[in-house]
């Protein structure tokens, strides 16, 4: 995202979500991830916390439709303590919670940064829903949207306010490309088509630090909000 | 009728409601809601219950009551733990909702008070105080926010016909007015005596049972 322009082109502010806590320091950046169900969101967000906490410090909030799944398989794999991991509940809603009423997650991020901060980092993980679900600007400072190659190549083609607008869009399992029949070359042409300038990473969690290309890229992010 | 009315009786309005179902997901997992006559009932009976304790604490505060007083009433009218940090829960995030409408000084006093949230019924008769409405609005808004949070949840959870479980509403909205008297008359009346007790305490214990048993689910879709 453009954190030096205030507004974005329509002239709407960019961020809207207060940037300081209430003692003056710099709060988290704070990164939404969304997508598909099964297009690997967890195991993203698994993968970033085992590549970063030893860096920096941490939490996650998790979405899930209707279990807390996504915040146990976190747990259990030890990503992080599990006092760093809150798990909202979305009434069968994901989309609503991390958009329309960000209340739910308003509240857990800033009771995470009360009880585990100061954090410098914050992901938000939405309930896997549809190509429409995107993060409110008042929620999250950057998102990132999360296909896969099995979910179809045409995907990218398809458009809509996750792949288009989001600020990082990451196409994971190319590992299975040969084998679903996906063509990389014209997911990347579609991707550019829709993005233009905003960027895309094609990667494989299931590879040794396949990870590795996101991690640069939310690296990046919080230097540029640092910076300001 | 007033325009802020509309917007904070809204579904829309962003304070959280919409995660929760006011008990409706474990009566229709108990198969006592299962299509539109029986969530009529539900509905009848949670109106006429929580959601007249709950109407009556929001016209009190509303009225003036002193908040921390109506707080204490609100817990000793709320006796599942479950219901408690819910009520709690979902008073903080329609205070935030409030606070961006209504910038108000009484508003900002009541979230340094209660860093842990309010009730919900307090916070939206204060909500409600701050837009301007009249405590015989606010006590509409609480009575009109018990029925229809559930009446969304049922339709999502079981798929009912929107335009039946629409009209079971519009059946109940004759009911919600006099909900509605009722509970700004007792909010007057504990206005004059400065005291609570006049406030309806109309419970609902299966409600309270549904609220301990849900908190305890592994697989639920709402959050209450």
């Amino acid at each position: 995202m453009h954190r030096d322009h205030p507004t974005d082109e329509f002239g709407a502010p960019r961020a809207t979500a207060p940037t300081e806590l209430s003692g003056g320091r710099r709060r988290a950046l704070r990164i939404g991830l969304g997508g598909p169900v099964g297009s690997g969101k967890t195991a993203t967000v698994a993968a970033l916390c085992r590549a970063l906490r030893a860096e920096l410090s941490l939490a996650v909030v998790t979405n899930d439709i209707y279990t807390t799944e996504d915040a146990e398989f976190l747990l259990r794999h030890a990503v992080l303590p599990p006092e760093r991991i809150t798990a909202v509940e979305t009434g069968c809603c994901p989309h609503t919670a991390i958009r329309d009423d960000i209340s739910a997650n308003l509240e857990a991020v800033e009771e995470l940064e009360a009880s585990v901060g100061p954090l410098d980092l914050v992901l938000l993980e939405s309930g896997g829903d549809n190509l429409t679900a995107t993060f409110s600007r008042g929620l999250v400072d950057a998102q990132i949207f999360v296909i896969d190659v099995a979910g179809g190549d045409k995907i990218p083609r398809k458009g809509g306010p996750g792949v288009s607008g989001s600020d990082l869009l990451v196409v994971n399992k190319t590992d299975l490309a040969p084998l679903v029949g996906a063509d990389l070359a014209v997911m990347a042409r579609d991707a550019k088509a829709q993005r233009g300038e905003l960027p895309t990473l094609f990667c494989s969690l299931a590879e040794p630090d396949g990870v590795a290309p996101i991690a640069g890229w939310v690296r990046e992010q919080l230097a540029r909000w640092r910076a300001h | 009728m007033s325009g802020a009315l509309l917007l904070l009786a809204d579904g829309r309005f962003p304070a959280g409601g919409h995660a929760h179902s006011g008990g409706v997901e474990v009566a229709v997992r108990a198969g006592l809601v299962k299509d539109a006559d029986s969530l009529a009932a539900f509905l009848t009976g949670r109106l006429h219950t929580t959601g007249l304790t709950a109407a009556g604490l929001a016209a009190a505060a509303a009225d003036g009551f002193d908040p921390t007083g109506l707080d204490e009433a609100a817990d000793a009218r709320t006796p599942s733990p479950a219901l408690r940090a819910t009520s709690r829960r979902l008073g903080r995030q329609l205070l935030r909702a409030a606070r961006a409408c209504w910038p108000d000084p009484v508003l900002d006093g009541l979230a340094a008070a209660h860093p842990g949230g309010a009730h919900q019924s307090v916070v939206l008769g204060l909500a409600a105080r701050a837009a301007g409405l009249a405590p015989a609005e606010a006590a509409l808004a609480a009575a009109h926010e018990s029925v229809n949070g559930p009446a969304t949840a049922c339709t999502r959870l079981l798929g009912l016909d929107p335009y039946q479980v629409v009209a079971v509403l519009a059946r109940l909205a004759p009911e919600l007015d006099t909900v509605a008297d009722a509970a700004t008359r007792a909010a007057a009346e504990a206005v004059r005596r400065q005291d609570a007790w006049p406030l309806p305490a109309a419970s609902a214990p299966l409600l309270d049972l549904f609220a301990e048993r849900h908190s305890a689910w592994k697989v639920r879709l709402f959050a209450s």
